[in-house]
This record gives structure tokens, C-alpha cells and sequence, in this order.
């Protein structure tokens, strides 16, 4: 009876991040081809490759259709009511330093907890934040420099690095690597740019906050990270959008490149707006993320995914080098009509190379959840081995968890393992809890924070914290 | 302490108690027996406010309050626990991480500070020391793999922390065998005290020859049907429960 009603009420909490800021914004008129993409290299500035470059995956992506694979439902999109670039009108002459940001923007950004003055941010984390399609700044650069460690938006690379980025855009996710992915490499905006050389281990966390603001506008980042021979990085990227009635489209695409023995660390909490009750509004969310591993190189992704109407998502690493590692850590909540389709893909083709998946997805409300991952060990990876496990937790019983694990193994001396486990917040455990006082609401909590807790650990410390708060705020509500 | 009046409970709409009367004084330790079905375990799931248990007439008060006013963990709060028969898993959860959240709630009711790490830590490793359970129990989840004696152990190791007024033990012995057993009489009897009160549920008569009661009351179709002192558990042991019920004892 009460437990009932105390967890609806746990689960319909409101989404916090959802208001929006008045700033004047240049925006395209909706629609795309090929002037569109013009203009937008040309807003740029950008070199004669790189539009060249955009041209060619717009053609891949003309001839092709949406994957209809996931288990998701959605009406169409249609690809020409969505605005492809927008940029906050002060930003026309970029800002030389973080004092030049409108302080509109600035203020947007505090309310949401990430403060971008670098003697208010967040002890030893640099910030790039990324409003609507351009990055508005990005803190501690100097000091990243003094290590040799570039950190910028992508926009700026192209114009300071254009070698590096010659080299690396597209080399992990092709252009024509999916349709989100072809779409993304035609109209791609702006994200982050890192380089850590050789031997240099990142002084500090890196992060990304992305934010959508416009309406109807679609946010398209490409976000691109080189781990040079023997260096070290760890990054998250986090996101938020206003309460809109209408969808909106986001799709990235992420690179990684960990050279010899060099390490990424990659952390997400994605918290788009999931839509209301009922499944209007909220982000869609079609993105591509992807990392080559070379020979003793390890990469490792961790998700925390809350948000967004629709979640279609694979961190992948492809474990080329010999020894390489990748792991893949995942928690997904959803809950009122949310619909995730996520997990990772494992390409083993070094000998002894080894990959980790934990995915931990949380129903609840109405919501779908799923998990779908590929292992593939090639017939030249001796002796590789994967371990996977995948836990569903339902709270209610008007959602559904489902598990897709793909396995293709051609090579006899790999080792695999695969453990599955669903489960439901019993009556028997929030019975127990409140018989030894402790509320519905913190029981709830405590018992999905149990269950995520294998994921949380692999957060940086800074974020852990958060993240469990955020699957509270989350939670809150989403039980019916 | 207690006061259950004439109390009908009903579980999906089917009536298992009918009538129950029952007074437990601050200090007193009362046995409950019963064969299977009796009503023995709803009448502790009534008591703990479990949602299904519906209380259809009759009242329960708790130090003179109705307990139908109180949610579960409010009774909690107050100083009602039950050690659960067969206590339920939590994963990922720390018995250490739950002990907290669940004194916390407590002492705050009380009016309380929450305990200092140091001094939680203490004395959750004296109430392990108490009913011999390694401390290593408190990292792991809560019931997480333990064994059914662990288990119960552990829910008296919980008992001993919240130190309740009223403690409701439900078939405690069952599964338990006499070393086990004697562990939990230990624990249990240390918490004897002038202000407190037990309840114990039990099929058997043994648990009652290391936990001596001041009452022993028969249960048989959701009524007590005969009350006594303790020589009444020991003549139970001889005679079965048919010779009070008319039946054939099953079990």
C-alpha cells in the first residue's frame, strides 16, 4: 500500500537540469545539404580538406538508412526539421579567455554545479564546456600546456593541430561507419580535442559538459582523444538539456586512440532530458563511440546513462595492439517510457588480449532496457580472454529488461565468460529496511546503489559521489 | 509494553487471526507456540506492520499507542524489532552501510546523534563478538551468502546494536542446531533487561530450555488457547498440540 505509492513518488522526481537560458543565438533554419554543411565550414574557417571531408560523408550518409536493429520504437525522424547549427551570438568573435563569456553562459554553467573560473572549478579537474554546438572555454589550459597536454575544443585543433587531427578524425569511427556516425562526420560542430604525448601522464581529470539550449537545434560533437606512446588520461563528459515538449537529436561520435602502452579512462554521466511521464519530449541520443587499443594499451569506459527519451549507445574497443585491454562499465537507469538500448562491443585481434564488461541496467516505470554486446575474438588472438556480466534490476512491474549478448569466437584458445542475473527490489528487502527504520525512499536508494556498486568504484572519486546522487534524484518517481 | 485486544488480521483477504488477546509487561519474555498455520508468523508480520497484513478489527497498542497509526518504520523507530525467520539478501549492500542507515534512522527518531565512525565500528564488533560472527561479516552484503545460521546471528547481532523495547523473534530456532542455537539464547538473554520485552514465536519447545519464558501462551487457529508458565512449553513437549487442539499433530 504506502511502499507502493512512496516509490511512485521516489520515481517521479522532477529532472533538474531542465530550464533554459535566454541568450541570443545565431541558428540555422532547419533542413540539410550540402550549403549547410558549407556554411558551417565555412563559419568555421575551416581548411579545404576538412569541408571536403564533411562533403563526403554527407554522400556516404544519403545512401543510407537509420538501423532498425535496436530495440527501441520511435516515430521517423525527419532529418530536415532539425536545425544543424546553432551558436550563442556573442560567441561570433570567439572569447580570447573565460573572462570574454558572456556571463549568461557563465551563469548557466554554475547553475548546474561546474563552475568554469578556474580558481572556483573543481580541484584539479580542467573543464571544456560545450553549449548548444560551440565550445564556450575551456579552463586550465596553461598549466595543461607546461605538461605538454593539449586539451581544446575541436574547432580550435583543427586550425592549431591540423596535422594531428589530419591523422586521427575518422580513424577510429569512419565516416561512413554508421548512419549517426555518417550524419555526425557531415555536420559535427565542435568537442574536445586531447593529446597526451608520449610518456606524460594528464595531471589532472579532464571533462566535458556538454548542454543543449536551442530548440529544435540538434547537437552533433565529436569529441576526439589521443593517448600518445606510454601516457596516461582520464576524462568525463557530462550532459544536461532543458524540459522541451519536442525531441531533440543528439548524436556524437567519440574517438580514442591509446597508443603503446598507453591508458584512456573514459567516464560519461549522460543525464539528457528523458522526456515527461507520458514520453513527450527528451533527447534522442544516437551515438558512436569507439577506441583503438594498440599493442599493451588499455582502455577502459564507464557510463553512467540516466537520461535522454532514447539511448543508443556501444562504447567499443577494438584491441588491435597484443596485451591490449578494454573494459566497458555500465549502469543505465530508466524509467517512466525512457527506452535504452546499450552495451559495448569487444574486438579481440592482439594475442593475450583481454576485455571486461559490467553492465548494470536498472527498469523502472514503464521504461525498456537493454543490454547488447559483442564479443568477437579473431582467429589470430591467441589466448584471449572476456569476461562479461549483465544485471538487470526491475523496480515494478510495468518495465522490461532484456539482454542481447553476441559472442563470435575463431580462435579455440580464447576463454570466455558470460554471467547473467535479473532481479527485482523485493517487497522482502524494502520490508526488511523499514523494519529496521530506515524509509522506502533510502531503502530504494541504498539497495540500486548496491547493485550499481561494481561500476560506481571504476568513477573518478569526485564523480562517484555523484553519480550515486544522480541515481537518486533519478529514481526519484520512477516506480509505478 | 504491549496490548493486542481482541485482534482479527487478515492476508489477501483471508481471515488467520480471530480473536487474539495477549499482554506483554516491560521486563517479561513471552513464548508463543503453535503448530504450523496457527497464525504464528502473521501475528509477528501484524505486530512489524508487513504491507498485505491487514488488521480487520481489534486493536494493537504500543506503549499506548495504536500501532495501525504507525508506518512499519515508524514502528521501527519506536523500538519494535523482529529478527526475521528467514532473512532476505541484499547485494552490494555492506551490513556495516545498513547498520548505519538503520541506527541513524533510529537514533534520529529518538532524538539522537548519529554515532562517530569509531564508536559504530565498536560496538557493531562487540554485538558480532556477542553471537560469535566474525567482523568480516560486516563488510559483506547484508545476508549476502551467509549460511541460515548466519543469518539469524546476524539479525540478533542487529538486535543487540538497536537495543529495541520490544524484541519479536519468529521461529528464531528454526534450522539453528544446538551450538547455533546456544549462541543465540546467549545473545538473547543478554538483552534481558527490566524495560525490555520479548516475544518469542516458536514451533518448538527446545529454544525455551536456553531461553527460559516468563509465559508460554498456545496458538492454534489465530487464538491463544491456553496461557501458562513455562511448565506449560515442557507438558506441550510430551503431549503435542493435539492434546489441546483435538487434532493429530502433523509436524
Amino acid at each position: 500500500m504506502s511502499t507502493e505509492a512512496e516509490i511512485d513518488k521516489l520515481v517521479r522526481r522532477e529532472y533538474a537540469a531542465g530550464f533554459t537560458t535566454s541568450v541570443e543565438s545565431e541558428t540555422l533554419p532547419p533542413g540539410l545539404d550540402e550549403s549547410v554543411i558549407r556554411h558551417i565550414s565555412s563559419r568555421k574557417g575551416e581548411p579545404e580538406w576538412l569541408l571536403e571531408w564533411r562533403l563526403a560523408a554527407y554522400q556516404k550518409w544519403l545512401k543510407m538508412t537509420p538501423p532498425q536493429w535496436a530495440h527501441i520504437h520511435h516515430p521517423p525522424i525527419d532529418f530536415n526539421e532539425v536545425s544543424y547549427f546553432s551558436a550563442p551570438k556573442s560567441m561570433a568573435d570567439r572569447p580570447q579567455s573565460l573572462d570574454e563569456v558572456d556571463p549568461e553562459l557563465l551563469r548557466t554553467y554554475e547553475k548546474l554545479g561546474i563552475p568554469l573560473h578556474e580558481q572556483a572549478a573543481l580541484a584539479g579537474v580542467a573543464v571544456d564546456a560545450v553549449f548548444d554546438s560551440v565550445s564556450i572555454g575551456t579552463t586550465f589550459r596553461g598549466k595543461l600546456k607546461e605538461a605538454g597536454v593539449i586539451f581544446c575544443s575541436i574547432s580550435e585543433a583543427v586550425h592549431e593541430y591540423p596535422e594531428l587531427i589530419k591523422e586521427y578524425l575518422g580513424s577510429v569511427v569512419p565516416q561512413g561507419d554508421n548512419f549517426y556516425a555518417a550524419l555526425n562526420s557531415a555536420v559535427f560542430s565542435d568537442g574536445s580535442f586531447v593529446y597526451i604525448p608520449k610518456g606524460v601522464k594528464c595531471p589532472m581529470e579532464l571533462s566535458t559538459y556538454f548542454r543543449i539550449n536551442e530548440a529544435k537545434t540538434g547537437q552533433f560533437e565529436r569529441t576526439l582523444i589521443v593517448a600518445d606512446e606510454g601516457s596516461q588520461v582520464s576524462y568525463l563528459e557530462g550532459c544536461t538539456a532543458p524540459m522541451r515538449d519536442e525531441n531533440q537529436l543528439h548524436a556524437a561520435v567519440v574517438e580514442l586512440v591509446a597508443r603503446k602502452d598507453a591508458k584512456i579512462k573514459y567516464s560519461t554521466v549522460q543525464n539528457w532530458y528523458p522526456g515527461d511521464e507520458e514520453g513527450r519530449g527528451g533527447i534522442y541520443n544516437f551515438v558512436t563511440k569507439r577506441g583503438v587499443a594498440h599493442e599493451n594499451a588499455h582502455i577502459s569506459w564507464t557510463q553512467v546513462e540516466t537520461g535522454s527519451a532514447i539511448t543508443w549507445k556501444y562504447p567499443s574497443v577494438i584491441l588491435r595492439g597484443d596485451n591490449s585491454v578494454g573494459e566497458f562499465y555500465s549502469v543505465a537507469l530508466t524509467r517512466g517510457r525512457q527506452q535504452a538500448d546499450t552495451g559495448t562491443k569487444m574486438i579481440h585481434m592482439g594475442k593475450n588480449t583481454k576485455s571486461t564488461i559490467i553492465s548494470k541496467g536498472i527498469s523502472a516505470g514503464r521504461s525498456e532496457n537493454t543490454y547488447r554486446g559483442l564479443v568477437r575474438i579473431s582467429p589470430r588472438a591467441e589466448g584471449a580472454r572476456n569476461f562479461t556480466q549483465c544485471d538487470s534490476l526491475l523496480i515494478g512491474d510495468q518495465c522490461g529488461a532484456h539482454t542481447f549478448p553476441y559472442i563470435e569466437s575463431r580462435n579455440p584458445s580464447a576463454t570466455l565468460e558470460h554471467e547473467a542475473t535479473t532481479s527485482k527490489v523485493s517487497d522482502d528487502q524494502l520490508f526488511l529496511c523499514r523494519q529496521r527504520g530506515i524509509d522506502t525512499e533510502k531503502a530504494v536508494s541504498m539497495i540500486v546503489n548496491g547493485f550499481c556498486k561494481e561500476v560506481f568504484r571504476e568513477l573518478p572519486m569526485e564523480f562517484a559521489v555523484e553519480a550515486g546522487k544522480l541515481l537518486e534524484v533519478s529514481l526519484e518517481g520512477s516506480v509505478g | 509494553m504491549l496490548e493486542v485486544r481482541d485482534l482479527h488480521a487478515a492476508v489477501e483477504g483471508k481471515e488467520i487471526l480471530k480473536g487474539l488477546t495477549l499482554t506483554v509487561k516491560p521486563g517479561e519474555v513471552h513464548a508463543i507456540m503453535g503448530p504450523n498455520g496457527s497464525g504464528k508468523s502473521t501475528l509477528s508480520n501484524v505486530l512489524a506492520g508487513r504491507d498485505g497484513y491487514e488488521i480487520t478489527s481489534g486493536e494493537v497498542l504500543f506503549e499506548g499507542k495504536p500501532l495501525a497509526d504507525m508506518e512499519t518504520e515508524e514502528r521501527a523507530r519506536a523500538g519494535i524489532f523482529l529478527a526475521f525467520q528467514y532473512p532476505v539478501e541484499i547485494p552490494g549492500v555492506s551490513n556495516m552501510e545498513f547498520l548505519k542507515a538503520s541506527l541513524e534512522a533510529v537514533r534520529a527518531a529518538q532524538g539522537k546523534e548519529p554515532l562517530d565512525a569509531v564508536t559504530l565500528l565498536r560496538r557493531a564488533r562487540e554485538a558480532c563478538q556477542h553471537v560469535n560472527l566474525d567482523q568480516q561479516f560486516l563488510k559483506r552484503g547484508v545476508n549476502e551468502g551467509f549460511s541460515g545460521g548466519e543469518k539469524k546471528r546476524n539479525e540478533i547481532m542487529q538486535m543487540m546494536l538497536l537495543e529495541p523495547k520490544l524484541a519479536l523473534l519468529d521461529e528464531t530456532d528454526s534450522g539453528l542446531d544446538i551450538d547455533a542455537l546456544q549462541v543465540v539464547a546467549k545473545g538473547v538473554n543478554a538483552l534481558r533487561s527490566p524495560e525490555r520485552s520479548i516475544v518469542l514465536v516458536t514451533h518448538y519447545q527446545r529454544l525455551l530450555d536456553y531461553i527460559v519464558p516468563d509465559f508460554v501462551h498456545v496458538l492454534a487457529d489465530g487464538r491463544i488457547i491456553k496461557s501458562g508458565g513455562k511448565e506449560l512449553a515442557l507438558e506441550l513437549e510430551q503431549k503435542g498440540y493435539g492434546w489441546l487442539t483435538g487434532e493429530e499433530e502433523s509436524a
